[in-house]
């Protein structure tokens, strides 16, 4: 407890802390910063992917051929992590197919296409606007439907985040927008500090922090003028300009420069009573609550060298890169590369019909003169510049080279989980080596075999499991086989004249065959007559030991059959040691290979003496 | 509108500062300093081997990429094998014989560099390994330096050392060992040679430090070729291309320990700041050391690494066999750089609070 109140109170003294590494690259900010922002005319072609967060799809709610409005929900949100999309204008479904989707991979992606009717008619939806007399849960539930996600750039669904299951002393509103080049947030800060001042009251009624802070990078002293003009009479926002230092925009970074602390590996900020919401979110929260408007919108950037007319503009989630390019003059130089986002973490655009979504923030194209690509890889001469520079302090150095090994073990042990992918290790690598990109591939490879681990080790446990179960049976079935041959030799000890009573038939035979005339054998050896009587006793004997164990045997498989459900319950059978099976069978054997050795004898005999 | 790029390329779509060619090549130019100040006194000798010594590395390095079917040309623009070659041939004497360049570099370069894996993949210093190599096979050609040219009886002209090199006589002559009589003629010594055998002697520090070859504050010409690259380093620096824990620590370390042996015994102890600006003290210090591939990584790993280097070099002075020990020292402390990278491991964020 006295912690966490000197965190608040070490918060309010304004002090700053600083990250380890980081860079200083070219701003390059003052490019589109300096107009309003516009609005770009309507497209004649939407396309809204429904999915455009972290986390499920929507369920879809409409059909090819149907009219919608601006704002109409297009999906409704399902069980889990889930978030609605939105018609961006009026018009006609032409179309719901896969489409390029705003990912690195651009891999086509199940989208709506809208054919715009130009009237931009508006969907009625209900604001409210006694948001602070209202519950924090029917507050969430709005933000959810109204579709606003974290647009920052992980499109993370903000619901879950006005809905905190911890304890909440400290908000921060991330202003700081370190990559280079983008100022969407620049400006929307600028034009409209008020409505993000009144996203933020709302957020606080929902999250009951004890503090908020709005960090801003002190490369925007307009933004911070205007914002701190906005939250001059409210003594629980603070705005904390910050020294520009990229990346100081990231989560966990900003984090650690507000308050000192850091977030432990594997948790959320949550988890220490923070939560950190973008200055675009805050807006969207206003439009979504106060004003009723779903999030069909959001300023994009759109610059770099390559632009005629770089800016900021207003874009309908949905439209095509293509429209935009055209609107601000593209200008492209041979093998034009063009940027979703900014030049450190941004995804090369290979297609320009990939839509502006909810976690697009800019659109650049640079040139190659101010924006060099990179080389050819050279060997990593382990200068450590990566390691200087590392905002989370690993060592690329030694990860590139488990990278390459493929040495997963090695890779976790050097944290590559806490990777934030920020790009500063590349950036500053004078082998030129991608090292971002092998730590991506890396991570793709780890959680692949994490599952393929979980998966054999499912496997096995089942197989195991059959194994066991088999086994089960089997010594079931061993001990059914010898508790029921017991029985019959007993049975056949109790009943134990019938041997005598073979042995009484055959003498009475061979008397009868004596007596028949074969005098001459009976006078001449009296003790032959004595030893046959006795071998053919034992023949005997001998065979009906035999017919009883078939018996027996049939009789054992056909109840353990009849039985085998029974078998969980014949745990108890089990008691009895395997050993003992084996010993018993052994016994059998032995008893079997006698009977036969002693008939042979006694057929070598027969034979011989009918010789 | 001309084409739109289909490349994938992956995120950050930029990079700044030097590339590792440039990198190579700003560590020879930072060696102009020290090479000016050790051709003004030991002759041009130094810029003969420079050459010399530069042509046997790009060739080895050459012959053992193609064997390897390796890029040859784009691996010898990197610049590594050149620097190699440079490094070694101001480690030698300057008028060591042809052969002995030869050996040592096709040693560096084959051997230790290529034969570990190429540039990245060498764990020891190659400069330094193929240095060792030639002091320990031909000690003699090895100590065989020259005096400070302002005290040689003979002055010798570029062709002289040319011809000294490469057939063990000067144009007039003299072998290197006539040209190492003073005016004295006592034969000279580098001022840590001297040292150590005049100390045998029975001479204390002060009576030894009277003579010519040392100067105001290192060895006469020495101190200025240790200043040379101190300048040269101070350079690297700026640029970026070196970090300052390595040259800190070993001079941190070597003057510490010299100071402490010299309050202790200052008749027996070399002045620490001989120490310093003699032998290959800064420029193991600021070119030698700071290789990184043979170097620890980490921040207090490059410190404790500096300073393993520092003492040894104390250490192998005040009490080997070798007058100097840079090479040695280095050669150690290459060994012990797993080991130092592995406990050093800075703490990763998240990892440090504890919930």
């Amino acid at each position: 407890m006295h912690s966490e109140l000197s965190l608040i109170e070490q918060v309010k003294s304004g002090k700053l802390w600083d990250i380890p590494g980081g860079i200083h690259p070219p701003e390059r900010k003052s490019l589109s910063n300096s107009t309003k922002i516009d609005i770009i005319p309507l497209s004649p072609f939407y396309y809204v992917p429904i999915k455009q967060h972290i986390g499920n799809e929507g369920k879809l709610l409409v059909k090819v051929g149907e009219q919608v409005l601006t704002g109409q929900p297009l999906t409704d949100a399902i069980e889990g992590l889930s978030l609605p999309v939105h018609a961006p204008t009026s018009g006609v479904i032409k179309d719901i197919t896969p489409h390029v989707s705003a990912h690195p991979s651009g891999k086509p992606e199940i989208t709506i296409v809208i054919e715009s009717d130009h009237k931009d008619t508006v969907f009625t939806t209900k604001p409210i606007k006694n948001w602070q007399t209202s519950e924090a849960a029917s507050l969430t539930k709005h933000i959810q439907s109204m579709g606003v996600a974290g647009l920052g750039g992980a499109a993370f669904p903000t619901y879950v985040k006005t809905n905190p299951t911890k304890d909440i002393k400290l908000l921060i509103i991330n202003g700081v927008e370190c990559e280079p080049y983008i100022t969407a947030d620049d400006v929307l800060m600028r034009y409209f500090a008020n409505e993000i001042t009144q996203g933020i009251n709302i957020l606080q009624h929902m999250v009951q922090p004890e503090l908020v802070v709005i960090a801003i990078e002190d490369n925007k002293p307009e933004a911070i003028e205007a914002i701190k003009l906005a939250v001059k009479d409210q003594d629980t926002i603070e705005v904390r300009v910050i020294p520009t230092k990229y990346p100081s925009g990231g989560e966990k970074q900003l984090i650690e420069i507000v308050t000192g602390q850091e977030v432990p590996s594997k948790s959320i900020p949550a988890d220490i009573g923070i939560v950190m919401q973008n200055i675009g979110t805050c807006f969207a929260i206003k439009e979504a609550v106060i004003d009723g408007k779903a999030l069909i919108h959001r300023v994009v950037t759109v610059t770099g060298e390559s632009i005629s007319r770089p800016q900021n503009l207003w874009v309908k989630l949905g439209t095509p890169i293509s429209d935009l390019l055209t609107h601000c003059g593209l200008v492209a130089e041979q093998d034009q590369r063009l940027i979703m986002g900014g030049p450190m973490m941004g995804f090369n655009i290979m297609d320009t019909m990939m839509p502006v979504v909810k976690s697009t923030n800019c659109i650049l194209a640079p040139s190659e003169y101010n924006l060099p690509s990179f080389g050819v890889e050279q060997a990593c001469i382990r200068c450590s510049l990566c390691s200087d520079a590392c905002p989370v302090n690993l060592l690329p150095q030694q990860m590139l080279w488990y990278s390459k090994a493929k040495d997963h073990e090695k890779l976790e042990e050097y944290n590559l989980a806490d990777c934030i992918e920020c790009g500063v290790c590349s950036y500053v690598c004078p082998s030129q080596i991608p090292l971002v990109q092998y730590y991506r591939s890396s991570k793709v490879e780890i959680k692949q075999e994490k599952e393929d681990k979980i998966k054999s080790d499912k496997a096995k446990e089942r197989f195991e499991t059959r194994q066991l179960r088999l086994e089960r049976d089997k010594q079931a079935r061993l001990l059914k086989h010898k508790e029921s041959a017991d029985k019959r030799k007993k049975a056949l000890e109790k009943d134990g004249n019938a041997k005598d009573k073979i042995a009484a038939a055959l003498a009475r035979a061979k008397a009868k065959k004596a007596s028949t005339g074969e005098t001459a054998p009976i006078s001449a050896d009296a003790q032959t007559t004595n030893t046959q009587d006795k071998v053919a006793a034992a023949i005997a004997r001998a065979k009906a030991k035999k017919q009883a164990q078939a018996d027996s045997e049939t009789t054992a498989t056909v109840s353990s059959e009849s039985q085998d459900s029974e078998v969980g319950s014949a745990e108890a059978v089990e008691a009895k040691s395997a050993e003992q099976i084996k010993k018993d069978k052994i016994a059998a054997t032995v008893a079997r290979a006698k009977a036969k050795k002693l008939k042979q004898a006694a057929e070598n005999k027969e034979q011989g003496e009918s010789n | 509108m001309k084409s739109i790029s289909k490349l994938f390329v992956s995120s950050p779509h930029t990079r700044t500062g030097l590339t590792t060619n440039q990198v190579m090549r700003t560590v020879c130019y930072a060696c102009i300093p020290g090479i000016a100040a050790q051709t003004y006194f030991f002759g041009w000798g130094v810029i003969v081997q420079a050459l010399l010594c530069i042509i046997v590395a790009l060739t080895a390095e050459a012959i053992i990429l193609s064997l390897r079917e390796k890029p040859v040309r784009a691996t010898l623009a990197d610049g590594s094998a050149m620097l190699t070659g440079l490094l070694i041939a101001l480690s030698i004497p300057p008028l060591a014989p042809w052969w002995i360049s030869v050996i040592g570099v096709s040693f560096a370069i084959i051997i230790v560099k290529q034969l570990y894996g190429g540039l990245g993949f060498n764990l020891f210093n190659p400069a330094m390994a193929g240095y060792v190599v030639l002091l320990i096979s031909f000690p003699v050609a090895m100590t065989n330096w020259l005096p400070v040219q302002q005290v040689m009886t003979y002055d010798i002209s570029f062709l002289d050392c040319v011809s000294s090199i490469f057939t063990g006589f000067t144009l007039d002559g003299y072998s290197v060992t006539q040209l190492r009589i003073a005016v004295d003629g006592i034969t000279m010594a580098t001022p840590l040679d001297h040292f150590k055998t005049q100390i045998d002697l029975g001479l204390t520090a002060s009576e030894i430090t009277a003579s010519p070859i040392y100067g105001d504050y290192g060895g006469t010409g020495w101190e200025w070729v240790n200043l040379g690259y101190l300048i040269g380093g101070l350079l690297l620096l700026k640029q970026g291309v070196i970090r300052w824990h390595i040259p800190f620590a070993i001079i941190a370390s070597l003057f510490t320990f010299s100071l402490i042996s010299y309050s202790i015994t200052p008749d027996l102890s070399l002045p620490p700041m001989i120490s310093l600006f003699s032998g290959a003290t800064m420029f193991a210090a600021f070119f030698i050391a700071t290789d990184p591939i043979s170097a620890s990584t980490t921040i207090r790993g490059r410190l404790i690494y500096g300073a393993i280097i520092g003492a040894l070099i104390f250490m192998i002075r005040e009490w080997g066999g070798y007058p100097d020990g840079v090479a040695f020292a280095v050669l150690l402390t290459n060994l012990a750089v797993p080991l130092i990278d592995y406990y050093t491991k800075p703490a990763v964020y998240g990892h440090k609070a504890k919930v």
